[in-house]
Formats: structure tokens, C-alpha cells, sequence
């Protein structure tokens, strides 16, 4: 028997059946993005070619560690939105394109759970 | 489906230039997706970089001597202006998420206003972190 009436089980759910989740959680990293972009871009210029010590110390600054953390987290998160749009659309074949899903999925994980590792490493004294 | 022809007509973006023509609004709109797959590895460099400085200073002077040298440097840069890119029209998707710039002229002028601020912002953010 079925509890939930038609109307409840389609209401905010397209054809996709997430509804404009994978929509909206792209325009919410978005905007956070166009905010941390701007924050984390001048401390990395500057430290990128800079001796160790200094590298460490940029990032020891509690301000630089919390911007390069949200960066990761969100720039990471919404990549992986970005890609899985491009598999989904140019690959057709079943197996590579699911293959291709779930190593975006992985892989944009990977990344974005050790640059906010190592950003926590240094900030608390690597 | 009711679309039987689904595997035999032209998909944007491979039309434009062939059976489609190139317009700044398409054009435009592949550089973003194109700046934004390119990204990954520009955010893959940058992660193993935070990596090598969270390892030691050995393993960091060799990631930092990888993307200074002068092919690191040729990458960087280019990432930096498809940041910037991908950033000025990610403002201008936000815009029309909200429902404005529609209008031809404006998307031209968008789009324009795109390209040169993507410009002038790569060469700005050079100059400040030399």
C-alpha cells in the first residue's frame, strides 16, 4: 500500500528525480566561490615560487588557512558538479560513462579532502 | 521519448563551426565549459603544491621549482586567466539566473565586457603578486 499520495512523490522533483538540486547547489558554490576567489588568490600568487618558511607562514594565518580550506571545499564540490554536466552530456556509452561518474565523484573528493588536510597541516605546524 | 531522432543531429557544441554559426554568445559559453574542465588540473597542481609544503622542504622545493619553472609559470598563468574567465562569466550566468541581460545587445556587451575584465584581471593579479 501506498502512503504517500502521487502529488507528494513529484512535487520538487523534475525528470532527473533530484529535482534542481544539482542546479541550485552550482549556483550556491557560485556565489560563494566568486567571494572566496577573491580571497584566496592574492596570498597563493604571492607565496607560489616563495621560500618555504614563508609558504608555511602565509598559511600558518589563521584568515589565509580558513579562505584556502572553504576554497578547496567548495571549488572542489563544485567541479565535480561542473564534470559530471560534461560526462553526462558528450559520453554515451553506459559502462565509460559511469566509470567516468564515479571517478569525477572519487576523484574530486580525493582532492579536495587532502588540500584541506594539508592546509590544516601547515596552519596547525607541519 | 517522443524524439526518435536522438542520436543523429548535430549536439552544441560540435554544430558551431559546422552547421552552426559561431556567435560570441556560443563561443563564449564553450570557453567556460573549456576553462572549467581545464581548471581541474590547474586545482590538482595547486592541491599537490599545499601537499608538498605539508610534507617537508625537500618535496616542496621540488613541487614550487615544478610550477615556477618556466612551464609551471606558462600554466599557472593560463590558469589564472581561465580563473578569471570562468569567473566574470560565472557573474554574468548569476546575472541571468536572475532573470536580466538577456537582450541581444546586452549579451553581446556582456560577453565582450567578459573577455577584456578577464584580461585586465590576469595581467593585474600578475603585476601585484610579482
Amino acid at each position: 500500500m501506498q502512503f504517500r499520495t502521487d502529488r507528494q512523490r513529484a512535487t520538487g522533483l523534475g525528470a532527473a528525480k533530484e529535482g534542481v538540486g544539482h542546479w541550485w547547489n552550482q549556483r550556491v558554490t557560485a556565489v560563494a566561490l566568486a567571494v572566496l576567489v577573491l580571497l584566496f588568490i592574492w596570498p597563493l600568487g604571492s607565496a607560489l615560487g616563495e621560500d618555504y618558511d614563508e609558504v608555511l607562514e602565509t598559511y600558518r594565518n589563521p584568515f589565509n588557512a580558513i579562505v584556502a580550506i572553504l576554497m578547496f571545499a567548495t571549488a572542489f564540490y563544485h567541479l565535480k558538479l561542473g564534470l559530471q554536466v560534461v560526462i553526462e552530456d558528450y559520453v554515451h556509452g553506459k559502462a565509460m560513462r559511469t566509470a567516468l561518474l564515479l571517478a569525477n565523484t572519487l576523484l574530486c573528493a580525493f582532492f579536495g579532502i587532502a588540500g584541506v588536510f594539508a592546509v590544516v597541516k601547515i596552519a596547525l605546524g607541519a | 521519448m517522443a524524439d526518435v531522432n536522438r542520436g543523429n543531429r548535430p549536439l552544441s557544441p560540435f554544430m558551431i563551426g559546422q552547421v552552426y554559426r559561431p556567435q560570441i554568445t556560443s563561443v563564449l559559453s564553450i570557453i567556460h565549459r573549456i576553462t572549467g574542465v581545464a581548471m581541474a588540473a590547474s586545482g590538482a597542481l595547486i592541491v599537490w603544491w599545499f601537499i608538498a609544503a605539508a610534507t617537508g622542504e625537500d618535496y616542496f622545493e621540488f613541487a614550487d621549482g615544478l610550477l615556477t619553472s618556466w612551464i609551471g609559470t606558462l600554466v599557472m598563468l593560463a590558469s589564472l586567466w581561465a580563473l578569471w574567465y570562468h569567473f566574470c562569466n560565472g557573474l554574468r550566468h548569476l546575472w541571468w539566473d536572475l532573470g536580466r541581460g538577456f537582450e541581444l545587445d546586452q549579451v553581446t556587451r556582456s560577453g565582450m565586457v567578459t573577455l577584456v575584465a578577464s584580461a585586465v584581471l590576469t595581467v593585474f593579479t600578475v603585476i601585484v603578486v610579482m
